[in-house]
């Protein structure tokens, strides 16, 4: 019993280091599923583009106390963040068919921008490894995920909008 | 213990020289550990187990490449964590698939997740963090012959157990059929329309061999149902409907009862408000691909929860509410609505409020006209036929406000009629439990990355085991480091040896992908809920290391 034990955790992590560390391959993009937005719209999720500038995508949930902070703390910043360097954010909802209908209302309610796709039963969330949100990607213009983090605490979204500035395109 | 580190550290070694070559594709998944070390203490009625230390792990992976991707996950529980069901035991592959994603079809073979509609009449899922996990093993596929049209088929058994590292699969096989029609992709002329229409049917069977020598049991029972979806500028109204046939099973006593399934949402939003009104009954609508199974296990569909979601520790889990298995009525209001900022009333950055009530009662069974010796029809049930025979009662309200840069305070009111002798959740008292909670939630930024979160929670009963107080102190220094302690006091019990403190305390530290989290304590015995499925948990007295990463 021991042993096996032993021998997971070891296998675990090795593989888990090994994978997490620089890759070397092709850059990662978003993986393809199809999710419905606010309006009820099919969305391919692979085909997220935005004219060439950064794309944000945040996993959240309504009863997510950190999710809703990072999203209200960039929703203070997102007329800003958008003028200086053409980035949008897409907010990845994981509320499954409890907390669903409280999506629509819960966004305008709160005054976001963001464009919203309902991830129900967790299919982006599985194909993207995401374990508990927040989760947060960073996309270059050519839809390469070049930034990722989990969890959120207030000062992290400085981080990220470093991570933007480094790839937006910005006219001097 | 100093092997196991040991065995982290060489493993985490040997993988920074491992150099994998990925030409093409990605590999994407996600891991997490929870280790505890655990001791007796019976005052609070934590036990330990033999071997002292537990574990659960799972790694998923996925491997994409263009239109392919397959994957697996990994589990282990050796043994589960303190709570966990007792049938999760040894390390092997839990799920498994292959899959390939083309602009007209899509196919899954293997192990797949999907849901049908609300997923009233079916939903595939899982919550790691319940135990829950009724994945379907067999092939899915999904058809788009035209734009705006969807068909769906899933046909398979479910996952039951993990026992021994093997995953053990459902006896009854279950398929299903769905159709959505998105009417304005689907006709031209009507894409710009501001009235977004949005509709599908579905038709779900499972087969279950069965041996009765007194009861004509059917073999295959079927549900079928639909459901429109409507938008207009910022009005909303979301309805489905499912029937089930005759389904006799040990839970409803085997009678040859049909169920249904109504799910309505009507609603308005605007920026900076938001309303929704949710009515719900359920008759008879427990719907499992194997008629002996009781708890949480093999369900093929879901009983949608039309109450508010808690997240504190007082309101959430000691008097938490799930859908009743046998039906129920069901009404809730939501409404939030943002004071606009830079208002007298509002203040400098807004206020929000969010008022929710949600009621749930029994419904009425129609007797007179069957005859159950010939049919073993017990009752007819009828669509939002409500009793005043009260299930649950939930009110709550809650003020956020954000004071200056500095500060920001969130106050939560809860009153609770909760019935304990219909969803059973203490032995400590029967009937009607009424509860009052107060909740205030406030954030101080002490410098530019340094937060300081306290919660000070306090609940009012006459009933169970009287009041109790919780106070947390959460410090934050972005962007790795966390320090929480927690103690929840049940200052109010009648029995002043009763009168516990559970005091716990926890260190995290986050980065890029990786969370490490330690916590060491006490922790009451309580009901774990997501999504209004839940879960007992049982006291622990110990150390918990949890650690997740996304790759």
């Amino acid at each position: 019993m021991k042993k096996v034990f032993l021998f997971v955790v070891l296998a675990g992590f090795g593989l888990m280091s090994m994978i997490s560390g620089d890759e070397g391959g092709a850059p990662k993009k978003v993986p393809s599923v199809m999710l419905k937005d606010l309006d009820g719209n099919t969305v391919n999720t692979a085909e997220v583009s935005n004219d060439g500038n950064p794309i944000v995508i945040s996993f959240w949930a309504t009863w997510c106390k950190p999710c809703i902070l990072e999203l209200n703390t960039i929703a203070e910043n997102y007329d800003d963040w958008q003028e200086e360097t053409g980035m949008r954010l897409v907010a990845v909802t994981i509320d499954d068919e409890r907390n669903k209908p409280k999506v629509k209302p819960f966004v305008d309610g709160k005054g976001w921008e963001y464009e919203v796709w309902y991830d129900s039963n967790s299919e982006l969330r599985r194909a993207m490894g995401v374990n508990n949100p927040p989760q947060t990607f960073l996309l270059n213009g050519e839809g390469d995920i070049v930034y990722s983090h989990n969890g959120f605490m207030p000062g992290d979204e400085e981080e990220l909008y470093d991570e933007i500035l480094k790839i937006a395109d910005i006219e001097e | 213990m100093k092997k196991v580190l040991l065995g982290i550290l060489l493993g985490s070694c040997l993988g920074v020289f491992a150099q994998p070559s990925l030409s093409g594709g990605q590999v994407t998944g996600n891991h997490e550990t929870t280790f505890q070390y655990l001791n007796t203490d019976t005052i609070i009625g934590a036990f330990a187990p033999e071997q002292k230390v537990v574990m659960n792990s799972y790694t998923n992976v996925n491997y994409i490449n263009g239109k392919f991707a397959a994957g697996m996950r990994l589990e282990s529980y050796l043994p589960a964590i303190a709570g966990y069901p007792a049938f999760y035991s040894g390390t092997g592959v839990g799920y498994k698939y292959l899959q390939y994603n083309g602009d007209f079809v899509s196919f899954t073979a293997g192990n797949f997740y999907d849901q049908f509609g609300s997923g009233m009449i079916f939903r595939s899922y899982t919550e790691p963090a319940l135990g829950l996990d009724n994945v379907m093993n067999g092939a899915s596929i999904k058809v788009r012959p035209v734009n705006g049209i969807e068909l769906k088929g899933v046909y398979g058994r479910q996952r039951f157990n993990f026992a021994d590292g093997q995953v053990i699969w459902s006896e009854g096989i279950v398929r299903g059929l769905d159709a959505d029609v998105n009417f304005n992709d689907l006709i031209p002329s009507f894409s710009e329309s501001k009235l977004k229409i949005t509709a599908g049917a579905s038709i779900v069977s499972k087969y279950q061999p069965a041996n009765n020598d007194t009861l004509r049991i059917p073999k295959n029972v079927a549900a079928y149902g639909g459901r429109i979806s409507l938008r207009y500028s910022g009005f909303f109204m979301d309805a489905e409907y499912i029937h089930k046939i005759n389904d006799p099973t040990q839970l409803n006593g085997y009678v040859y009862n049909t169920g249904h399934g109504a799910l309505i949402n009507v609603g308005y939003s605007r920026k900076g408000l938001g309303i929704n009104l949710t009515a719900k009954s359920l008759d008879n609508m427990v719907f499992r691909s194997d008629r002996v199974v009781e708890g949480n296990q093999l369900f093929i569909n879901y009983l949608p929860a039309t109450s508010n979601m808690h997240t504190y520790i007082l309101p959430g889990t000691l008097y938490p509410y799930a859908p009743n298995f046998a039906g129920e009525i069901g009404y809730q209001l939501d409404v939030l609505y943002k004071i606009p900022k830079k208002t007298k009333l509002g203040g400098k950055y807004g206020t929000d409020l969010n008022l929710n009530v949600s009621v749930a009662t029994d419904r009425v069974r129609h007797t007179s006209s069957e005859n159950f010796d010939v049919d073993r029809i017990s009752y007819e049930g009828r669509p939002f036929d409500m009793t005043d025979s009260l299930f649950n009662f939930d009110f709550n309200l809650n003020i956020t406000r954000k004071l200056n840069k500095k500060w920001k305070v969130a106050a939560t009111y809860y009153h609770f009629i909760f019935n304990n002798d219909v969803n059973k959740v203490t032995n400590f008292a029967s009937g009607y439990i009424k509860s009052d909670i107060i909740v205030l939630d406030v954030t101080y930024k002490i410098a530019r990355k340094h937060t300081l979160r306290v919660e000070a929670q306090n609940l009012w009963t006459e009933k169970d085991r009287g009041d109790w107080a919780a106070f947390l102190a959460e410090y934050t220094f972005a962007p790795h480091w966390f320090v929480a302690v927690m103690d929840q006091w049940n200052y109010g019990n009648s029995n002043e040896n009763q009168r516990l403190h559970f005091v716990l305390g926890s260190v995290g530290y986050l980065t890029g992908n990786s969370r490490i989290a330690v916590s060491y304590g006490k922790q009451r015995e309580g009901i774990l809920c997501i999504g209004g499925v839940c879960r007992p948990v049982p006291a622990t007295n110990g150390l918990t290391f949890n650690f997740t990463h996304t790759f």
